[in-house]
Order: C-alpha cells, then structure tokens, then sequence
C-alpha cells in the first residue's frame, strides 16, 4: 500500500509542477518536451513491455505530423479534428507496418521497421503535399472554445491534457490484464503461446496503440511548432527516440519522460554551440548507456533506491 | 533495334550496368552483415559509418598525403579492419551474453559518434574523388559504351565476394568458422581459440565494407553521409535474402541493384523504395527470407 501511495503522490506533484511551469520556464520548450515524452512513452509500451525493438518509431510521428498539418492548413478543420485525422492515419499506417513486421522475430523485427520507415521517409521527400526538403510551414494553430490557441499558454494547457490523458491511457494499458499479457510475451514468447495467448495478435494491437500514441505526439509537435519536417520521418529521429527510452529507462513508467528532458534539454542547450558534434554526443550516450546503464536513469535508481530501503523494509 | 518499349538500348544498358555497380556494394556489405552476425550474433549498424569511412580515407590519402586510388585500395580497408577490430575488443566484446538488442543499440550509437565526427570536421558536401588514369574512359561494346571504371568495380566486387565464400565454404579455416558459428562452446572444448575467430571475423566483415568504401569513392561523391542511406537499403536486402546463406546474400545484392536500375529507367519515382516494396513482399510470401532458414 506504501508504494502505491508514494507513486500517486508522484503523479500529483507531476501535475502541479506541469500546471505552474510555465511560470517559469518558455512554455514551447516544455510542450517539445511533452510531444517526446509522449512519444517515448508510446515507444516504450512496445520496447519496455512487449519487448520490440523497432527502429522505425519516426514514420508514425511524421506520418502524423504531416496529416495534421495538411488537415489544418489545406481542409481547415479544427484544432482538435486534425489532430485526430493525425493519430488516426498513424495507427492505420501502424497496422500496415505492424502486420508486416510482426512476421519476423528479433533482431530482423527492427530492420524490417527500419526499412519501411525509410520507404515512408522517401515517400514523404517525393510527395508533393509535404513541401519536399521545406517542409509545411505555417500550420495555424486555430482557436479552441473561443480561447486563441496562437498564445502560447492557452495552447500549453491543450497540450497538457492531451499529454495526461495518453499517459493515463498508457498506464492503463500496462496495468490491464492485456498489458499483463504484453510483459509475458517479453518475458517468454514460447510460453505465451503454449498458454494459448495468440501472441501475433497482441504484439499487433501493441503496435498499432504504440503507433497511434506516436502519431498523437507528433500531431501536437505540428500544433505547437506550426510546422512539419522531413526531420520527424528521418530515421535520427527513430534512433532519438530509442535513446530516450533506454537513457530514462525502459520498462519504467517515468524512464521515458526522463529520458525525453535530458535528450531534449541537452539538445536545446547545445544545438548552436558544437554543431554536428551533437551527433557525436547522442552517440556517446547511446554507448554509455548499453554498456553501463542498461537500467537507465529511472530504473537505476529505482534498484538504488531498493538495494538500501527496500530489502530491510520488505 | 535501338528501342525497347520506348526507351533507348545504350540508356537501359547504362542503367543496367549503374544497377549492377549499386548491387556490387548491396553484396559486399549484406556479405559483411551476414558474416559478422553469423559469428558474433550482432547486427553491425556501424557498418554504413566504416563504409563511409573506407571512402573518406581514401580520399584523405588522396588530399594530404598524395597516396594514389591502388595503394588505398589496401591501406583503406586495413586501417578500418584494424579500427574494426579495436571496436570488438573494446566495446563489443561486453555484449556477447546479452539480449540481441544491445549490439544493434551500441553499434548505431557507434554509428552517430562516427558519422558526427566526420560531419563535424569535413562538412556534409561531396569531395570529389578522381578515377585513377588506368581506369578513365570506356570500352565500346557496339551496342553501349562501358565505363571501366564500372567494369572494374563489378569485376573486383565479386572476385572479393566469390573469394569470401571460398574461404568459408572450402578451406579448413572456413570450416573452423561455420563450426564455431553453430556452437562455439562446442569449438573451444576442441582447441580453436574462438573469442580470437571472433575478432578476426569482425575486423574481416568490417574491412570488406571499408574496401566497398574505396570502390565507391570515384564512382559517387565522398561525403559524411554517404554511409546511412546506403546501410539502411543493405538491411532491406538481408531481410530479404536471409543471413543463412553467405551465396544467398551475394546474389540478393546483386539481383536487388539490377532491379533498382531497371526502375530508373521505366519508373524513376519509384527506385529509392523498389527495395523496400519488395521487401514487404518477401514478408507477405516467404517471411524467412528467400534464402534464410530462421527456426
């Protein structure tokens, strides 16, 4: 009962800090990193709990980023419609994705999403609607129950909700007796099976909800930079996303959003000062972290934290 | 009988021979691949970054020191074997009891910190890398003109390639490998140092994709980014032939350049993602890969 009443109070002093932080820190920079830390989370429901790896996480949030930005600019529909027609071309492109992946095990698991992702990536430089190398620029942002979402703080409690309501959703999932299921394909796929789980089946809704939460991200990043890149469908964007997850932690409810702050924040912080050096930094980490810190920053210090409290207290 | 299907004879061959050249390097690297993960169970994300660096090196060479395209043609592929094998010895050698996953993680981080370096101090524009004087020019076949330095390029690719199945398919050191390959335990208890085969194999597979790197230096641009796209195409290839077979990906690579060419000429929007289209297929149809034998 302890611990559960420790996280819930986590969970609350998260939220307060979330609502007053714009206070004190430019609100664009936090809603970048709550697009990413919803895109780790969503990674991470497929590497941390089903055990996936997939190398190709960037198609869903370009894909997304895209959709939206054209359903908003092009059609003008509203804020919300084109963030929904965003999150459901990314699941639908998931499903394709997914059902293909899902027929090879392992390591050819992540080529094979790494391959197609870069068939979305081609796709999008050759398509017309996407502006090429440009990108589409200008997104409106629109208004929301008469409140302009142009200001920046209007639009941060937008991003807010969406940001706690797919963390909820999230959580929800691994609790559930689905995401039970998830973790015991991780663990041991062969036995899944001989249980007679259809493992193909929920490694594919796995994916397809892992895609669509990384549509919803990427959706929002549209909303927040009125802009959609190249760069959200490049595959440096799939290996930042992998990096987010295995620096926080995987397989941890907060390892993600962690991860997403450092990465963003050192990103924010060095992008003007070493140039292309910072390739060389996530690269650093990246090494670092497989070598020495496969638990990650939360998971690390979670088992710290048991090592010294929780053998005596238990 | 200069047209076929609207399309001039010289310009399909052309494509065709640029499609041949393209599927060379897709065999050495998706050899390099399989060899590589064969001995160590890692899949070399590196090793588009040790491609690239094949090339830079030679033109470096090239630039400061004023060593010509043949001598490179050795010294560039030894030097990235020997960086190869340090990468095992340092880095690689950590990762053997753990899940699959982590080799594809360090090596990709690898892959950024090299790639960041050479972008970081050359720029990301091409360096011009000229072909060596024996090689200028072209050979008038009648029904084309053949560039030889294209000629070149697929003659000593499969030469390489035919010489690496050689080894390993027909020699008593090949023979040491394949049994070390399906149960190194097995192999040590009999007296053959394997942690040695292993770094061996690495520096080899690395160095085959350091001398894919020169063959490509005159052929495209030298640029720090000359690597990722290529490794990334490479991977589609490996999915689609299956890492079983060292035959098997040899012929993949090829067969997938010659039908990338062919797109150029009939289809050109669509030959950056052929590879990638038939590779969803492959997985539709046969999900083990035309050549794998995946449990």
């Amino acid at each position: 009962m302890k611990s559960y009443r420790s996280v819930q109070i986590t969970y609350g002093v998260g939220l307060v800090l979330l609502l007053v932080a714009p206070a004190v820190i430019y609100p664009v920079l936090i809603m970048k990193v709550l697009c990413f830390a919803l895109f780790a989370c969503a990674f991470n429901l497929l590497l941390g709990y089903t055990g996936l790896l997939s190398f190709g996480h960037a198609a869903f949030l370009g894909s997304a980023a895209y959709l939206t930005g054209h359903a908003l600019k092009v059609w003008e529909l509203p804020v919300l419609l084109g963030i929904l027609v965003g999150t459901g071309g990314a699941t639908l492109l998931g499903w394709c994705v997914g059902s293909l992946a899902i027929r090879r095990q392992g390591i050819y698991f992540a080529m094979v999403t790494l391959a197609l992702a870069q068939m979305v990536y081609f796709f999008f430089l050759q398509a017309s609607f996407t502006g090429g190398e440009d990108g589409l620029q200008g997104v409106p942002r629109g208004t929301l129950f008469g409140l302009d979402l142009a200001d920046d703080h209007n639009l941060y409690y937008l991003v807010v909700a969406i940001f706690v309501g797919a963390f909820w959703l999230i959580q929800r999932t691994i609790h559930s007796p689905f995401g039970q299921i998830l973790k015991a394909i991780r663990e041991n796929e062969p036995r899944a099976i001989s249980l007679g789980y259809d493992v193909a089946k929920y490694k594919l809704l796995a994916f397809v909800l892992s895609a669509g939460l990384a549509g919803l991200a990427g959706a929002t990043k549209t909303v927040v930079f009125k802009l959609a890149t190249l760069t959200d469908a490049h595959w440096h964007t799939s290996g930042e996303v992998v990096l987010m997850t295995l620096l926080g932690g995987m397989g941890t409810v907060f390892g993600p959003v962690v991860g997403a702050m450092v990465i963003v924040g050192l990103q924010n912080e060095l992008a003007d000062k070493v140039g292309a050096m910072v390739t060389v930094i996530m690269g650093t980490i990246f090494v670092v972290c497989v070598l020495a810190f496969r638990r990650g920053l939360v998971g690390e210090s979670i088992a710290f934290y048991r090592r010294i409290v929780g053998e005596k207290g238990r | 009988m200069t047209d076929f299907f609207g399309i001039s004879l010289p310009a399909l061959f052309g494509q065709l021979v640029l499609g041949l050249v393209n599927g060379s390097f897709y065999a050495i690297l998706s050899l390099g691949l399989a060899v590589i993960f064969g001995m160590l169970n890692i899949i070399n994300f590196t090793h588009g970054a040790l491609y690239m660096m094949g090339a830079m090196f030679s033109w470096m060479l090239m630039a400061y020191v004023g060593i010509g395209y043949w001598w490179s043609l050795i010294l560039a592929p030894l030097s990235v074997g020997l960086i190869g094998i340090l990468i095992e010895r340092l880095l690689l050698q950590w990762l053997y009891k753990l899940d699959h996953h982590y080799g594809l993680l360090l090596t990709f981080g690898l892959a950024l910190i090299l790639e960041g370096f050479f972008r970081h101090f050359f720029g990301v524009a091409g360096q011009p890398y000229a072909i060596p004087d024996e090689l200028s020019g072209a050979i008038s076949l009648g029904f084309m003109f053949l560039p030889k330095y294209r000629a070149w390029v697929i003659i000593a690719s499969l030469t390489v390639c035919l010489a690496t199945w050689y080894v390993i398919e027909k020699t008593r050191l090949g023979a040491y490998l394949r049994a070390a390959t399906e149960n190194p335990k097995l192999t040590q208890a009999f007296g053959i140092n394997v942690p040695m085969m292993v770094l061996l194999t690495y520096g080899f597979g690395v160095g085959l994709a350091g001398l894919a790197g020169v063959l490509a230096a005159p052929a495209t641009q030298v640029s720090p980014l000359m690597g990722s796209n290529l490794i990334i195409t490479v991977f589609a290839v490996v999915v689609i032939g299956g890492m079983g077979s060292i035959f098997g990906s040899i012929l993949t690579g090829l067969c997938l350049g010659l039908i990338e060419g062919l797109t150029k000429v009939f289809y050109p929007e669509a030959s950056a993602t052929v590879v990638f289209v038939i590779m969803a297929i492959v997985l539709l149809i046969r999900p083990a890969g035309l050549f794998g034998r995946e449990k």
